[in-house]
């Protein structure tokens, strides 16, 4: 446990000493609140503001997570279907990369079109969208980049299909899955509050910072993106020890384990 | 012979097509005995392991008959008459090594509780009781490959394929495995298929060695090798054992030498 500790003092010195250096700097220099509030100042705001943060910080992660389920098991479904086809899965990887790369949230204002601007829904979709390549592609990657040994092992055994998919493949793609979902947590909340920026529900982190900011009231803006920032880290570290469980056979966990 | 578990007869394997073809294999004509144990020997790149492979039906002969148990090779992996063991142990990280011995048994849906006593049984075989429950990455690299050998024989295989399974072990493993591979060998009487590029290794453990040639891999001789059995660390002191020893190198070499060409497609 003291170990456990001391391997953390680096990084709790780290934190200190960065926000010391930021509230020293904000009250050396004069720095105007607008353009750089002190910590002091953010801290005071959170506080006054914490139970409005909770529910705003509350509304925006029900969007993530909707978002991240929905678009994680479309990325699944559509990733299992096609692996058994290698042709089908080798036509569709190609399309899957070059979407990967369209900018997303640019499709913002479409889906508040298409499921309403007030519905959370329209939300959930733009961040659906945004995790569906990347899970999808690496579920894909995990289900066809199996060892070759591995499958002539299973072939002496005369397996079915069905028996490589379920004993080999699966397992062999677990690793790549929960790597995508460790990425597309952090991108859900990044798709949830940009999507934000463009209408809705005034009851969310987005809207929140929007409105803060207009009336210059930056502490109270500032304290918001530190509740994202918290809520982002929080999320990727459930999935972590999610993974952990699931998985604890896979290197990371080992190197983990031993350290 | 009427009792051969494996028949060749003129298998030729080409790999490629049109102007990058080349031939792995020539010719190649064996019987194998039942619960013979023959090891294949050749300079690398000479098709040894295509010619394991071509047995076990992890590919097919561009001509000629492959039988085994007297049907195709394809009917007899349908029917699970294989044991593979190859270089790599092939474990799979996600299970046991209970669940890894368990696997080839899950697949020809073996009931639960006999499976889980077959498994324990072959571990015992090899001498990993009390590791069940370990996974393959806790353990060595020469208990790995027993896991791998435990696993190939839980389906009680008419015969068993070995792709260089020690090779990739050091000398005291690899000598320690040898004398319990002959162990198994003798308590089960599985036909055995073993390939490798060491000559003492071939002579101590084989009852047969097939001398391969150069590309294109071709069966120069089988050698009989009838050192008293079984074998034991006195095995590695006889006299015979070196003439053996000396024999094998002597049809490989000469080989070589006999055909222009031949050392310098075996060099590389």
């Amino acid at each position: 446990m003291t170990r456990r500790i001391r391997y953390y003092v680096p990084a709790i010195a780290v934190f200190v000493g960065v926000l010391g250096l930021w509230e020293l700097v904000v009250r050396a220099f004069g720095i105007q609140q607008f353009l750089l509030p002190p910590p002091s100042a953010i801290t005071a705001a959170f506080v006054e503001h914490f139970d409005e943060l909770m529910t705003v910080g509350g509304n925006t992660l029900f969007e993530a997570i909707g978002g991240l389920v929905i678009g994680g098991v479309a990325a699944l479904v559509v990733a299992f279907a096609t692996a058994r086809w290698v042709t089908a899965s080798r036509a569709l990887l190609p399309f899957a990369i070059a979407a990967n790369s369209v900018p997303i949230i640019a499709f913002a204002p479409i889906m508040n079109n298409w499921f309403g601007i007030l519905n959370p829904l329209s939300k959930m979709m733009v961040v659906a969208v945004l995790v569906f390549f990347p899970i999808m592609i690496n579920t894909l990657r995990g289900l066809t980049f199996v060892d070759q040994a591995s499958l002539e092992l299973m072939r002496s055994y005369a397996a079915s299909e069905l028996a490589i998919f379920a004993k080999v493949r699966i397992p062999n793609a677990l690793p790549y899955i929960f790597t995508a979902v460790k990425v597309s947590a952090t991108l859900s909340l990044i798709g949830a509050i940009v999507a934000e920026y463009f209408g809705g529900s005034r009851s969310v982190l987005g809207q929140f910072i929007i409105t803060e900011a207009a009336f210059f009231r930056f502490a109270n803006a500032w304290a918001a993106i530190v509740v994202a920032s918290a809520v982002s880290i929080a999320f990727f570290l459930i999935i972590v020890a999610i993974e952990r469980v699931a998985i604890p056979w896979h290197a990371s966990a080992r190197i983990a384990e031993s350290s | 012979m009427s009792d051969a578990v494996v028949r060749l007869r003129g298998v030729d394997k080409v790999f490629g097509t049109g102007a990058d073809k080349t031939p792995a294999l020539q010719k190649i004509d064996l019987e194998i005995p039942k619960g013979a144990f023959v090891s294949l020997i050749g300079p690398s790149g000479c098709g040894k392991s295509t010619l394991l492979r071509l047995i076990g039906d992890l590919t097919q002969p561009s001509t000629g008959i492959v039988e085994v148990n007297g049907k195709t090779a394809h009917r007899a992996r349908l029917d699970r008459d294989y044991g593979m063991v190859f270089q790599a142990p092939v474990l799979f990280d996600w299970r046991t090594v209970q669940g890894n011995v368990e696997l080839p048994l899950e697949v020809s849906a073996k009931n639960g509780s006999a499976r889980a006593d077959r498994a324990k049984a072959m571990l015992a075989l090899v001498e990993l009781t009390g590791f069940e429950r370990r996974y393959p990455w806790q353990l060595s690299g020469g208990m790995q490959q027993r896991v791998a050998i435990a696993r190939a024989l839980s389906i009680e295989p008419a015969i068993l394929l070995m792709d260089e399974p020690f090779g990739a072990l050091d000398e005291m493993t690899r000598e320690r495995l040898n004398l319990e591979l002959l162990r198994i060998w003798q308590q089960t009487g599985t036909t055995i298929v073993f390939v490798t590029h060491s000559i003492p290794e071939a002579v101590f453990l084989s009852t047969h060695v097939a001398v391969m040639s150069a590309r294109p891999g071709r069966i120069i001789e089988l050698i009989p090798v009838d050192l008293p059995q079984p074998r034991n660390d006195l095995t590695r002191e006889d006299e015979r054992y070196f003439g053996f020893i000396t024999r094998v190198r002597e049809r490989l070499r000469g080989h070589e030498m006999g055909r222009p060409g031949a050392a310098e497609v075996a060099a590389s």
